[in-house]
């Protein structure tokens, strides 16, 4: 279309139309109806299309290795798992790898990932136990894993700034092919995360490598069903926007398949926000409230009876709810366009299934 | 000291060895492209190297159902489409012609059921399998006219408010033009050279400005630079055939060839002003041009006035300079194509740059039969209000 060819007339024409109107000119002219004014009276024209929103396709789970409906409840307690002067110690493998995946159905993104997977496993251990995480950097870029929690500086996987002493910083970043073994006692208790504190930062996160670190209080919480869930984004064509935002990476993967939860029964969200290039991201749930747990330091809520909370870069916190009622339920970001870039999934509410007599 | 010439033999016979000679270098071509393509040498450079992709829109309609996008892959490598958003939010779509997959030059029609609102901006964003987005825009929401037999017929008498009403109305100044004294004349026709020399610079321009939305693959702004010396090489020789016969009444049917391809340029913007919504704009546009192109009957007439042709010559000459603006109209209205209309605009630019040599030539003749300077006060005068005209009523459609 030459419409920048007709805008640039458009301009002096303006200015003309009153006299040209004057000659009566546009009565001379033929009607053109399929092309009606600017603005039709009631402002509401358009298409009325009963199009919806969201992708187009289904994302191959298998190539990408982990399906996003695993990932909300596995909780790695460690890969070995024993006693060590009277205290428990549980030992895990972290291995960062290039790894494609898909993101969005037919859409490819180039990661790095720990364990290949986004976010990386989710480290569950309870406050006190003590932490081996053996870090292989399989990758073709330095990485490190910085915890949020309580630890020594050598543990902190900070890159090395010159001139300061192992004991100061550690062994910095992680060179591909080297390791690294990342020890310390978990504390405190609460919802945190780690990620890759390799430079340039911004790059390292939002390419992948981060995941949930969850410490249970030595008394543990009440029962419930657990989710975790990891806010990400992913700009795949590199001008610091993101053209995909998710729960646990895949665009819309709670839409496709629905979190099955029942009537009445106590769930606890693990939420965690690593969204790359936006100042905040944000969790809004239909039709119920929560109560929330900011950083799940405390054991006792934080913000009580909200349905939207909002989270910085790193900021985390524990949500706790039940639905009163079965149905469909909608949460997602309520910043609108993140929802309609893929933040956005479905709890199935169903009534509690009888068991044997009726 | 000269060497004596050598003379060298040239058989005369066209032996097998001549014809073998002729077509050494082209086999050798074909090896030497076959080596290179078995070899790869250039494979070195394209280990990881991401593709280069390019997607151009051929054609964004709105309608009730939504958008249609037509897309072009050209560039050099395919393209798989993964998703499409629009307004920054990811939308159902499906291919109602060809696929995801597109290799060069490969193209497809992508339906998106949207609602769009009218008078309003609108993105569609198409994004890769690799992650790379191509926006279109919408600059105003509209739904794109579908032809009609009334459509159709309203476009056309568009085109002839646009074309073929001022040309005649100019050509109406004919029997004036004919009681004119010689200087008056000759000040006709320096103001033809003038508006025609308007006309050759804004075709240019405009053609230059859609050259920018012609997919690379096409070299738009090539196109025009080449175009406009082909078109005028031809049309000279063409009307070198025709030289022996009535060369002023050849000249008005060249002046209105050059007009005609012109006028199908300003058939076009008023096409697409109508077709993307701007009815006010295409209004004034159409009464703009229609005071602007009055004075093209001026110049088709002036170089006719010493003879007397009969009056199918006058009904040929205006539908032959104005008619391609309903031609224009049509074309704009229902399927702009900016590659057609950058091929017709040079065309017309080649046209109206061999008129102005030969316009030019009459007058320089004339000055010569009465020995004075071609460039004397009145045949200058004319030249400037002709430029001055063309200039000023502009402004109504600029």
């Amino acid at each position: 279309m030459s419409a920048a060819n007709v805008k640039r007339r458009q301009f002096i024409l303006g200015a003309l139309s009153t006299v040209l109107a004057a000659f009566g000119g546009s009565r001379l002219l033929p009607s053109i109806d399929a092309a009606p004014p600017r603005q039709s009276s009631d402002g509401h024209g358009g298409s009325h299309s009963d199009g919806v929103f969201g992708v187009v396709g289904e994302v191959d789970h298998e190539r990408n290795g982990f399906h996003p409906s695993e990932l909300l409840v596995d909780f790695n307690y460690g890969d070995r798992v024993y006693e060590e002067a009277g205290r428990t110690v549980r030992e895990y493998n972290l291995v960062a790898v290039d790894k494609e995946i898909e993101i969005a159905p037919g859409l490819f993104f180039p990661a790095w990932t720990y364990n290949g997977r986004i976010p990386g496993p989710t480290i569950r251990c309870t406050e006190g136990d003590l932490l081996r995480i053996h870090f292989v950097n399989a990758g073709s870029h330095p990485h490190t894993i910085h915890f949020h929690g309580i630890h020594a500086a050598v543990m902190d996987g900070i890159p090395a700034m010159p001139g300061m002493l192992f004991d100061m910083v550690g062994p910095g970043m992680i060179q591909p092919g080297d390791s690294f073994t990342y020890e310390f006692v978990a504390e405190p208790f609460g919802c945190h995360l780690y990620h890759c504190h390799a430079i340039p930062l911004k790059r390292h996160i939002h390419k992948g490598l981060y995941g949930a670190f969850i410490v249970d209080p030595p008394e543990g919480r009440p029962e419930a069903t657990e989710l975790v869930m990891v806010m990400n984004g992913f700009d795949t064509n590199f001008d610091d926007e993101n053209e995909v935002y998710a729960v646990n990476t895949v665009a819309f993967a709670y839409n496709n398949d629905v979190i099955p939860l029942k009537v009445g029964e106590r769930v606890r969200l693990y939420l965690i926000n690593l969204t790359e290039f936006d100042l905040i991201n944000s969790f809004h749930l239909h039709a119920e409230f929560f109560d929330y747990y900011d950083h799940g330091t405390s054991l006792t809520p934080t913000q009580r009876r909200v349905d939207t909370i909002m989270q910085c870069q790193g900021q985390r916190g524990i949500l706790e709810f039940s639905y009163q009622k079965p149905g469909m339920y909608m949460f997602h970001a309520h910043q609108s366009e993140f929802a309609e870039l893929g933040w956005m999934g479905m709890f199935h509410v169903t009534e509690e299934e009888h068991h044997g007599d009726a | 000291m000269a060497t004596p010439d050598v003379p060298v033999e040239r058989p005369n016979v066209r032996s097998i060895q001549f014809w073998l000679m002729g077509l050494l270098p082209l086999v050798a071509l074909v090896a030497v492209i076959a080596l290179f393509v078995s070899t790869n040498p250039v494979s070195i450079f394209s280990g990881d190297v991401p593709p280069v992709e390019v997607l151009e829109s051929q054609r964004l309609v709105l309608d009730d159902q939504g958008f249609r996008l037509d897309v072009l892959n050209s560039g050099p490598d395919p393209i798989s489409i993964a998703q499409v958003q629009v307004d920054g939010a990811y939308w159902n779509y499906r291919f109602q012609a060809g696929d995801a997959v597109l290799d060069r030059f490969e193209s497809a029609s992508i339906r998106i059921p949207y609602p769009w609102v009218e008078g309003e901006a609108h993105e569609i964003a198409v994004i890769t399998a690799t992650g790379v987005t191509f926006p279109f825009a919408v600059d105003v929401a509209l739904a794109t006219p579908e032809p009609s037999a009334r459509q159709f017929r309203a476009y056309g008498l568009l085109g002839v408010y646009v074309g073929v009403l001022p040309v005649t109305l100019g050509l109406l100044w004919y029997p004036f033009l004919r009681r004119l004294r010689r200087e008056w004349m000759n000040f006709a026709l320096a103001l033809t050279v003038g508006l025609l020399v308007f006309l050759a610079i804004d075709t240019f321009e405009e053609a230059l400005e859609l050259a920018a939305e012609v997919p690379a693959m096409f070299q738009g702004e090539s196109l025009v630079f080449l175009l406009v010396p082909i078109s005028l090489l031809a049309i000279k020789l063409v009307s070198d055939l025709f030289r022996s016969g009535d060369s002023r009444l050849l000249l008005a049917y060249t002046i209105a060839l050059g007009i005609g391809f012109h006028n199908l340029g300003e058939g076009l913007a008023v096409g697409a002003a109508f077709a993307i919504g701007q009815v006010s704009l295409g209004t004034f546009l159409v009464v703009g041009f229609t005071l602007h192109n009055i004075t093209e009957g001026i110049g088709i007439a002036a170089p006719i006035t010493t003879k007397r042709p009969p009056l199918y010559h006058f009904v040929a000459l205006a539908l032959l300079a104005g008619g391609p603006a309903v031609l224009g109209v049509w074309i704009g209205g229902f399927s702009f194509n900016p590659l057609l209309a950058v091929v017709f605009l040079s065309i017309g630019i080649g046209a109206i740059v061999q008129v102005v040599y030969e316009v030019a030539r009459l007058l320089i003749q004339d000055s010569r039969r009465h020995e004075e300077s071609a460039l004397n006060t009145v045949n200058s005068l004319g030249f400037l209000s002709g430029v001055a005209i063309m200039y000023f009523t502009a402004f109504l459609v600029v």
